[in-house]
């Protein structure tokens, strides 16, 4: 492309981008579950944590097995191969633990 | 954040205040009655911009604020992140609050933050190591800042002061004002069989300048022994709120702060809570007026 | 015995709960603190789990709560935080991501965290003020081809071999199954909330030159040569909706 036609190119890019972001802003929106929220802030994962100075009294510190039936959504989403397109073999496996029971 | 904000509060009123949530921006912009001042995590409003300091912009308009630090390890053996300390005068230069607080605790070793508030023992080692960090905060703030009791769940066999001593010892030897967290002398003192008012009857009263309230968890050792866990996500129990009753009559009224920041419930149960402290504390100064 | 308690055996011992309490911490009695010294554990272990599961909301739903657990209790043990701003907590989770056995197969995991971390990233940048198209228009064409755009600091790109913008949608607005497919993901924030939008082909690449502060026509022309057919209107377009053009510096 010479760069004479590149110019009238960019020019018409810039025109329909114009008139694209005039009719698409709201259409861009990523979810409205996490981030369309008002100042109020209500469910507002985008912000991620915040600090603690208080303690707790859920039991959690030992480090717990891997468990193949609470899996999630990554067994629902089926994407078929990895990405140097060998074929997604296996299933989750149970993990080590690097921590003993107490 | 380099122009400070402009706005009339130097101090906070003798009246209650809530730990802020960001949810609760719009309730508090309405009707904040009973709540007077907002108190906030220093580290949650250390980004660039965005919502956070957003917010806070419109709210430093209406209320008085109070930082409240929780990361800058005031107990640490090691010295104090001067890259924190400079990241909390940029956030109080622009917000100019009424007060500033920090722990008696640590938080960070070999430069890695636990997020969680460790005990220290109380010994002439440990007083001379914080009183020389409290030192170093209020000078490089340019401010006169608060400590806090911390809550304890177990003693330290090396320990040869007691908390309120120590803390006046601080008090003494750097000019700082105390935070009296009233849930945290009813947590200690449950954990670690004391009464509870000979701990506020033997504290240093005229330093304190705030005071927390906050709900706890009730669990038990393995020795069957009562357990209470700082939680700050329930309301607070009856037998607090009486410790505050007690405690405000020897103090008079002062800035008290309704802590609340697990399970963080709807403004109206927060703002419940906080009118209770404000009979508390309304009844006491009409006694002080007397 | 020597009953002084450092902060380096405290840590440690809060760290790897298989090791003893430290000697010198009491209970109520005066006995050694046993079990007490758990709250501690548990405070720590618990608070930097809850601050991962906000923080990686796409993660938590892929690999499910109990399983995400036990990445985040691995994860803040080998990478506690180096830093009390907790809202940047996990940015080494990506490079943990690749190295962590049981979701080798998912190896989409890595990217979707550093989405997560961008839009954190994001949300937290400093604020500034959208360039107004018009000046875009205004600019003749081979004036624009040599100026330099300066891009909002809330702007984030993330390029990736899967398809983590229909990842993203399908886990958090119950958007269809993903496709198989290369994503350049742009991380725009209008006012305060951070929007994604997914990028025509070698769309990433433009804006990444861009964000590099090379020439318009430089950006262009990289884009251009991994793909003739590269849509510029749709990029420019996104990066106009999303407020990311702050200005221009004619070159």
């Amino acid at each position: 492309m010479s760069n004479t036609v590149k110019t009238l190119a960019v020019a018409g890019a810039v025109a329909a981008a114009m008139t694209a972001q005039m009719t698409t802003s709201a259409a861009a929106a990523g979810g409205e579950k996490c981030y369309g929220v008002s100042l109020a802030g209500a469910n507002d994962c985008a912000a991620g944590p915040g600090t603690t100075c208080a303690g707790t009294s859920t039991v959690d510190y030992q480090g717990n097995a891997w468990k193949i039936v609470d899996a999630g959504t990554c067994v629902d989403m089926e994407l078929p191969a990895l990405a140097d397109g060998t074929a997604r073999m296996g299933s989750l496996e149970e993990l080590d633990r690097d921590l003993p029971q107490s | 954040m380099n122009v400070p904000l402009q706005h009339p509060f130097r101090k906070l009123p003798s009246a209650t205040g809530v730990g802020y949530k960001p949810q609760h921006f719009q309730a508090i912009m309405d009707n904040p009655a009973p709540v007077e001042w907002l108190e906030i995590h220093a580290e949650n409003y250390m980004g660039q911009g965005g919502r956070p300091l957003a917010q806070l912009r419109a709210l430093a308009s209406k209320f008085a604020f109070s930082v409240h630090g929780v990361g800058l390890s005031i107990g640490s053996e090691t010295d104090l992140d001067v890259d924190h300390l400079d990241r909390l005068k940029t956030l109080c230069d622009w917000l100019q609050p009424a007060q500033f607080s920090e722990h008696l605790a640590w938080s960070t070793h070999d430069s890695h933050f636990l997020n969680d508030l460790l005990p220290l023992p109380y010994t002439k080692d440990t007083l001379t190591l914080v009183a020389n960090h409290v030192d170093q905060v209020q000078n490089h703030l340019g401010r006169t800042m608060l400590l806090e009791n911390p809550s304890s769940y177990l003693a330290f066999a090396e320990s040869t002061f007691e908390e309120y001593d120590f803390l006046d010892q601080i008090t003494k030897r750097t000019g700082c004002g105390l935070l009296l967290d009233v849930n945290n002398v009813f947590v200690s003192a449950t954990n670690l069989n004391y009464d509870p008012r000979a701990y506020i009857d033997a504290f240093p009263i005229d330093s304190v300048k705030e005071i927390h309230l906050g709900g706890h968890d009730e669990d038990e050792d393995s020795d069957g022994a009562p357990l209470l866990i700082d939680s700050h996500g329930r309301e607070i129990v009856d037998p607090v709120w009486a410790l505050y009753d007690y405690t405000i009559a020897k103090t008079g009224p002062v800035p008290t702060l309704i802590e609340w920041d697990t399970d963080v419930p709807d403004w109206t149960v927060l703002a419940d809570e906080a009118m209770r402290a404000d009979t508390i504390l309304t009844q006491q100064s009409q006694v002080a007026a007397q | 015995m020597n009953l002084t308690v450092s902060q380096a055996a405290f840590t440690k011992a809060i760290m790897t709960p298989t090791l003893d309490v430290p000697a010198g911490l009491r209970d109520a009695k005066g006995d050694p603190a046993g079990k007490r010294f758990s709250v501690y554990r548990n405070n720590v272990a618990v608070s930097l789990t809850e601050a991962l599961i906000q923080a990686f909301p796409v993660i938590v739903k892929l690999l499910g709560n109990d399983n995400f657990r036990v990445l985040a209790g691995q994860f803040l043990r080998a990478h506690p935080p180096t830093s009390p701003l907790m809202m940047h907590y996990g940015e080494a989770l990506p490079s943990f991501l690749q190295g962590f056995e049981p979701t080798q197969q998912y190896g989409y995991l890595p990217d979707i965290a550093r989405l997560e971390l961008a839009i954190r990233r994001s949300y937290h940048a400093a604020d500034s003020a959208p360039l107004h198209p018009e000046a875009l228009q205004a600019l003749p064409p081979e004036k624009l081809m040599l100026a330099t755009l300066e891009i909002a600091p809330a702007t984030e790109l993330i390029s990736s071999q899967w398809p983590i913008f229909q990842i993203w949608q399908f886990n958090m607005a119950a958007g269809p199954k993903p496709k198989m497919r290369a994503e350049d993901v742009l991380i725009t924030r209008p006012e305060f909330d951070p929007q994604n939008i997914v990028l025509p082909r070698c769309g990433g690449i433009f804006v990444q030159a861009l964000i590099q502060q090379k020439i318009f026509g430089d950006a262009l022309t990289a884009a251009s040569t991994h793909n003739p057919e590269f849509d510029l209107s749709q990029t420019l377009a996104a990066l106009l909706t999303g407020n990311a053009i702050t200005g221009i510096k004619e070159g």
